[in-house]
């Protein structure tokens, strides 16, 4: 058993505190009583009753829903598709130009992003809205499934492909009996990935929608300007809720499928 | 199974004139930029063979063997199965089924799955599936585990996964790419026989691409040594072994003691050689080299013989020398001899007695010799 020092002890209230604590007294005013955010006045759900009510703030919460789906879904298809030519065909000309762009986004700051593709849609006369939104969230989105796809494959036996063909599949059955079940961990999590940057994305965001399309996170910022209602409290509450409900959902089963997996081979080789 | 030892004992459609190959490869070259893995190559293979591609990493056997399967295609020349030409046939049209290295079985799949995959690409009815696949699973004895996936199976098993998943769809030709080198010794020696059974039993054609030559040996019909994308040798394990048409064959396959020479006379069916080792050698040679070139003499170890008493045909095909190192290996002794000039030549005895009397132990004067018929003469 290591002993704890002090020290050790200190930083980790403090780094945990730093990290959690502002998002506990979220949760905890969200339950508050008062119509004043910093004053406790006991405990009440009232703000989420008031949040059903709020139609507003349910029409964003769709938009949001709708986009993150869309978007995601596509990012995912165009990511693995990217990643798979960029592992596949290694030599192709401008390869490293080529995987250049597709990473550029992950370092490009969300503002000169948004701003570049306003310009665009401007330019050609696309009237912004839904559609420009979500446009915008598969671009900078896909780059992110692509690294997530890559790095699997990158550990793909390229072999089994080849089994597969052998016995006779075709490349396009192929790609789907054997390529995609066995990457389909990556690409989910490529997908899940996806759609939490869209959730939670304000800058791109609020540089290509339109009139009719305002995101949560949009609706959350022109609220607080006008001051921090125990409302906003409450649907942050049930986003911080969702996200780690998935998180924990998702480390479970991976985690159970690993020691099944340890469980297999100890039985196979006790043979 | 005695028939079945006879047949094997009499295939020899290589030495028949009229007999057609099953596969032929005729001046085929690969290459990848400006590397040549396979350089101006031709083969015939015939039905029902054994044929194993022996040589060491990077002397063109697997690239041989990606392109019967189809994964690469020949840079200039071509290969014809069974009357047909393989250009530009892709692997999922071709009649040959391969078993890889790597064992390349599907993961997200059970044994059963795995074996009936192929079967499935063809449309094969249902019912017929689950027939051949039973069959399969019981000729790899594996009948017990069609509900596993593949990380449920010992190395072992998972061979025979994939040995059944290449034979379910009976293909023309079978190809293995080191289909034993992930297993340890003792069950690559069963396997081994396992394998050539298996062969007899179906009547198909194998090519087995190998850097063991024991496993060859043990195998094959026939063998070729590969070496730098060519074919070195092609011929039957025992001439191979006993009469290996180069220096490089006779020191790639199994031991051997090699003397360098001059030829002092030749004729009457033997030739003479004045060694470097400072003795002369009279051998069998049947086409001799001419008086006055070099040449080298092979023996292998088992045909030197070791004594302490000077040998009837001394000093012709004898040398002295000292012994330098023993190597007991329960069923041989392996002696290194070291002769007058410094030169370590290796002799192998077998161990036919349990105990011998007075054996022979370091640094004891012995002599070498063999018969005139011990060894091969390798021209330069």
């Amino acid at each position: 058993m290591v002993k704890w020092s002090r020290f050790n002890i200190a930083s980790i209230v403090f780094g945990f505190a730093f990290l959690y604590l502002p998002i506990v007294l979220l949760v905890i005013f969200s339950f508050n009583e008062s119509k004043l955010v910093t004053v406790w006045a006991g405990f009440s759900t009232k703000w989420y009753v008031q949040l059903l009510h709020n139609q507003a703030l349910l029409d964003a919460a769709w938009v949001t829903v709708r986009v993150g789906l869309i978007s995601a879904t596509v990012a995912t298809v165009l990511g693995t598709l990217a990643a798979l030519a960029m592992t596949r065909y290694t030599r192709f000309r401008g390869r490293m130009l080529f995987s250049g762009m597709i990473y550029a986004p992950l370092v490009m700051p969300e503002v000169i992003t948004g701003l570049s593709m306003l310009l665009l849609f401007v330019a050609i006369g696309f009237d912004r809205g839904f559609w420009t939104l979500t446009l915008a969230h598969i671009t900078f989105t896909m780059c992110f499934v692509a690294v997530v796809v890559q790095s699997r494959l990158l550990s793909f036996d390229r072999s089994i492909e080849e089994a597969a063909m052998d016995l006779g599949a075709t490349p396009v059955a192929t790609f789907l009996q054997v390529t995609l079940p066995v990457i389909a961990p990556a690409v989910f999590s490529g997908w899940v990935l996806a759609f939490t940057l869209s959730l939670d994305d304000l800058v791109i965001s609020n540089f290509t929608s339109g009139p009719g399309a305002t995101t949560l996170p949009m609706k959350i910022y022109s609220q607080v300007r006008l001051g921090v209602t125990p409302e906003i409290n409450a649907v942050c509450t049930i986003l911080i809720g969702i996200v780690a409900m998935g998180v924990l959902i998702a480390s479970v089963v991976s985690r159970r499928r690993e020691v099944q997996r340890v469980k297999d081979e100890q039985a196979a080789f006790a043979l | 199974m005695k028939s079945l030892g006879s047949i094997r004992r009499s295939f020899a459609p290589w030495a028949d004139a009229t007999a057609v190959p099953f596969i032929a490869v005729k001046n085929v070259t690969k290459k990848f930029g400006d590397f040549v893995a396979v350089d101006n190559l031709s083969l015939n293979i015939y039905p029902r063979e054994f044929f194993a591609l022996l040589g060491a990493s990077g002397c063109g056997k697997s690239t041989l063997l990606r392109m019967l399967a189809g994964f690469e295609q020949p840079t200039s020349g071509e290969i014809v199965l069974d009357g047909q030409s393989l250009a530009g046939i892709p692997p999922y049209r071709r009649p040959v089924n391969m078993m890889f290295q790597s064992y390349a079985l599907f993961p997200h799949m059970t044994v059963e799955n795995n074996i009936a995959f192929g079967l499935k690409q063809d449309g094969m009815p249902k019912p017929q599936i689950a027939e051949r696949v039973d069959q399969m699973l019981r000729l790899v004895k594996l009948d017990k585990f069609a509900k596993r996936k593949p990380h449920q199976l010992s190395g072992g098993q998972r061979q025979r996964v994939a040995l059944a998943r290449s034979l379910a769809k009976r293909p023309k030709v079978l190809l293995l790419d080191e289909p034993l080198g992930a297993l340890d010794k003792k069950l690559r020696e069963e396997t081994q026989f396992e394998l050539m059974d298996l062969q007899q039993q179906l009547g198909l054609t194998f090519v087995v691409v190998t850097h063991d030559q024991e496993e060859a040996m043990t195998m094959a019909d026939r063998i070729a040594v590969m070496a730098h994308g060519k074919v070195i040798q092609v011929a039957t394990p025992p001439e191979i072994y006993e009469a290996p048409n180069s220096r490089f064959v006779a020191d790639f396959i199994g031991d051997v003691n090699i003397f360098d020479g001059t030829v002092t006379s030749a004729g009457n069916g033997t030739v003479d050689i004045a060694t470097e080792a400072g003795f002369s050698v009279r051998v069998a040679s049947s086409e001799p080299p001419a008086v006055g070139t070099k040449a080298g003499l092979a023996i292998r170890p088992e045909k030197i013989r070791v004594s302490r008493d000077k040998p009837a045909c001394a000093p012709l095909n004898a040398a002295q020398g000292e012994i330098w190192d023993i190597g007991y290996l329960g069923d041989m002794t392996i002696f290194h001899v070291r002769l007058k000039d410094g030169k370590v030549i290796k002799a192998s005895s077998l161990n036919a007695v349990r105990a011998v009397e007075d054996p022979l132990g370091y640094d004891q004067q012995v002599w070498v010799s063999f018969d005139e018929n011990a060894g091969v003469v390798l021209k330069d």
